[in-house]
């Protein structure tokens, strides 16, 4: 390796005391795009338990019919903070944060394109996060809508409200300036020789979900303004009276929303297109089949949104076109499970733990997929609109999917973050324990949405009360194996772990951040990978 | 090895701008949901907050300038900030696309529905049309806004400021300094004077027109819509502004000057949203 200007003298060595800033100037002034990418994940962690101590009151009030624990308004509130915390806080950021850290390495560049722009993206979150927790704080307590914040509910509440509405916005311009920042650096910052149908999968998906946070921030924003202004403003855009439809704002609404959907699924199929194909050691099956899957996909969720709202009155042929766009939907995603599956066909498997999370969600997702494409069936939704089959369908593709896809992705990383293994058999009982538990909670939803009981009610009527309690023992149960991931898994690898990790710890992992030490030193391709190696991984996944 | 290429990258040194940006937005979101909640002093954070968002603004900024004249950027950080400035408006566009489209339902769907005969029993006498001129509910009469005085002359000097932009660019490229200075200034002039007018417009409006925020979604419309494409307007007009005085201070050449066209690529955005806002707005 000739050693010009720029990089210094042990780049590539073995030496991890890399120069880096010390104390708060390395996080609160960060410009690396591993640290920002930790922050990421720090704080996408800590917002994710926070969001679960909320969801466990929500079930420890559902354990049995009749009030327990908290007040119907501050039931309210909790729903509707679980999900902003989960969406906005957890999985978002998350997914960020291992796009922070992976795409530089993975396509051979020194850092993402915007180094301090990146930093902003991040520390808006903490305050944002603030904003909604001050807002428990207020009169009137926090936004109690819904996540969706649906008017005239949220034109008529509290102040919290309005916290909230800055909240989201502040997240909205973090959530633009990272996705800029993503689709800069895949499209001018590639090491010579890595064309587009080179990049590894997880770039590829963390660049059309880019596209899609640029395309429908702006409108969420739009959304809140409009709400903001018809509760100080004296406007009228959701209100009969003066014009306006509250089911305005359901479709501006879910024009955001039903790409936010994709924005925190698509990363978590890059994961899975990362993880399985290590582990069957086998080439990705039909990579340019998952290419065009993946942009079907984030095409078409802009024409689906209304499926969310098939109970309001929509004309019958409004209904029949979303619904035939909706389950269109199937198609690229069938394509992306059967890829995986071919994938794993004749493969010589063997089940580590973020495998093991991998197949995970390829067959709960694809549960959650299934019960997806029955709610979209218009006829049958009138019946399922706002019951526990929803929350069961969208927990199987945000728990089970987004959320199964992270762990696959940390256990997968964590050597090349930390520069130590994990404890194989504590990965492994965190997977069965989470399996296990997701399953017990969220399954008997299904049963409970048919059986007609409503969501977001903190009480319910005494027929419902055996999955109830049930779903709770299981959240829980799912709760508490997040705990042991804490303290049993991510910390003690931390500080060491099960070892020292090798440069490359898994034997079938061919892209680029497997070419750079573990723990990946501070800075890394500060000189662009060489045109060889690049070719030679590219052959390695047969792509040509 | 084969690595002949010359590393052009840039990786800049850590930097305290964007956490007091963070702190900044976060005093700016508290103090704005107090405030119009009426809360005693939420004024303090909301000020502090903008403060903080400017002096962010001048020492992030600066920092930029000083490394792109001091020589620090490569091409491939050129192509970078081009990539980001072009996504950037296309987040805007999206921004104003739901405005557009929250005018379109409102024009062509709910409107007309309060109009039909379902709703006769809730407001008998709402009649639907648009400009809608008296609202469902309506208490307050108004009148609407036409397009053939101020609007139009605001057209008409939108499109002379981008001319006039054009012009610069022109000298800029051309090496003609007097020329790219004179049709800056001449540009943010034209902004101003838009600015201007555009106030005096919704003084006259919402003095001797009668119409208001709360005139229904006919006004709500045609505040948020207006509002928001003046402000994105003062935004281009101060970014021109820092163009000028670069441009004085001998900043810009023909092969370097992004910032430039950043500002020009942002104020021909400005200026589209500003036509199709005429036709649908106030023509139409």
């Amino acid at each position: 390796m000739t050693t010009t200007v720029h990089t210094p003298d042990h780049a590539h060595g073995d030496d991890h005391h890399d120069h880096h800033p010390h104390g708060l100037t390395r996080w609160l002034a960060a410009t690396n795009h591993k640290d920002i990418g930790t922050l990421y994940m720090w704080f996408a962690f800590i917002m994710f338990l926070t969001g679960g101590v909320m969801a466990l009151c929500i079930r420890a009030e559902l354990f049995s019919p009749g009030l327990q624990f908290v007040r119907p308004e501050l039931f309210n509130q909790f729903t509707t903070l679980h999900g902003l915390i989960m969406v906005f806080g957890a999985i978002m950021p998350a997914f960020t944060g291992l796009a922070n850290w992976m795409i530089p390495l993975m396509i051979g560049a020194p850092d993402m394109a915007f180094a301090r722009m990146n930093n902003w993206s991040f520390w808006l979150l903490p305050p944002a996060a603030l904003l909604l927790m001050i807002s428990f704080a207020v009169p009137g307590g926090a936004a109690a809508a819904g996540w969706t914040l649906y008017a005239p509910l949220s034109t008529q509440m509290g102040m919290g409200m309005d916290l909230t509405i800055f909240a989201i916005h502040i997240m909205g311009i973090s959530s633009i300036m990272g996705a800029i920042n993503i689709i800069t650096t895949i499209l001018n910052m590639r090491a010579p020789g890595m064309t587009m149908m080179k990049m590894p999968m997880f770039v590829w998906t963390s660049l059309i979900t880019a596209y899609l946070l640029i395309a429908v921030m702006p409108v969420l924003a739009g959304a809140v303004t409009m709400v903001l202004t018809d509760r100080h403003f004296g406007t009228s855009f959701f209100n009969a009276a003066g014009g306006g439809d509250p089911v305005l704002y359901q479709h501006i609404f879910w024009f955001f929303g039903h790409p936010e959907v994709y924005i925190m699924a698509l990363p978590a199929f890059g994961v899975v297109s990362q993880v399985i194909p290590t582990f069957a050691r086998k080439t990705l099956f039909g990579y340019h089949s998952m290419v065009y899957a993946t942009s079907s996909i984030a095409i078409l969720s802009f024409m689906v949104w209304a499926h969310h709202m098939y109970s309001v009155g929509m004309p019958v042929t409004a209904q029949l076109f979303f619904m035939y766009a909706t389950t269109l939907i199937a198609v690229p995603t069938g394509v992306k499970v059967f890829n995986w599956i071919a994938t794993m066909w004749k493969g010589s498997m063997t089940f580590e733990t973020p495998m093991l999370f991998a197949i995970g969600f390829v067959c709960l997702f694809t549960m959650g997929g299934f019960s997806g494409v029955v709610l979209s069936i218009a006829a049958v939704d009138i019946q399922l609109h706002d019951t526990y089959y929803v929350v069961a369908h969208f927990h199987y593709v945000l728990v089970a999917g987004a959320l199964f896809s992270l762990f696959a992705a940390v256990y997968y990383w964590l050597p090349k973050w930390t520069g130590f293994m994990y404890s194989e058999t504590r990965g492994k009982i965190h997977f069965w324990w989470s399996m296990i538990a997701f399953n017990v909670t969220f399954f008997p939803m299904h049963f409970l949405g048919l059986a007609g009981m409503p969501r977001r009610i903190p009480d319910y009527a005494v027929q419902f009360t055996e999955f109830n309690a049930l779903a709770s023992v299981g959240a829980f149960a799912f709760g508490i194996a997040q705990i042991y991931f804490l303290f049993a898994v991510l910390l003690p690898t931390i500080r060491g772990g099960a070892g020292p990790a090798p440069a490359k710890p898994w034997e079938g992992g061919n892209t680029l951040e497997w070419e750079v030490p573990s723990p990946a030193p501070f800075h890394t391709w500060e000189q662009p990978p060489s045109r060889e190696l690049v070719d030679k991984l590219a052959a390695q996944q047969q792509l040509h | 090895m084969a690595t002949t290429q010359q590393p052009d990258y840039f990786v800049p040194a850590p930097s305290w701008w964007p956490f007091k940006g963070a702190v900044a937005l976060f005093g700016i979101g508290l103090g704005a949901a107090l405030l119009v909640n009426s809360v005693p002093f939420s004024w303090v954070p909301l000020a502090i907050g903008i403060a903080i968002l400017l002096w962010m603004l001048f020492g992030w900024f600066g920092d930029v300038i000083r490394e792109s004249e001091g020589g620090v950027y490569s091409k491939r950080v050129d192509i970078s900030f081009r990539w980001g400035m072009g996504w950037f408006i296309f987040s805007e566009v999206m921004f104003f696309a739901a405005f557009f489209g929250t005018l379109y339902y409102l024009r062509s769907i709910s409107v007309p529905e309060l109009g039909n005969m379902e709703h006769k029993i809730l407001w008998p006498d709402f009649k639907a049309m648009w400009p809608m001129s008296v609202a469902p509910n309506g208490t307050e009469p108004y009148q609407v806004m036409g397009p053939w005085g101020l609007p139009a002359w605001n057209t008409l000097i939108l499109l002379t400021s981008g001319v006039t932009l054009t012009w610069a660019h022109w000298g800029m490229m051309e090496n003609k300094r007097g020329q790219l200075k004179l049709g800056l200034l001449l540009t943010v002039l034209l902004g101003a004077l838009f600015l201007g007018l555009q106030v005096y417009e919704y003084a006259h409006a919402w003095g001797d027109l009668g119409l208001t925020m709360a005139s229904g979604v006919y006004g709500a419309s045609f505040y948020m819509m207006t509002g928001f494409h003046g402000m994105h307007v003062f935004i281009g007009a101060l970014m021109l502004a820092v163009m000028y005085f670069r441009s004085v201070k001998g900043h810009f050449t023909a092969e370097h000057h992004f910032a430039f066209e950043a500002a020009a690529w942002y104020w021909h955005f400005v200026d589209v949203v500003w036509l199709i806002l005429f036709v649908f707005v106030y023509w139409l």
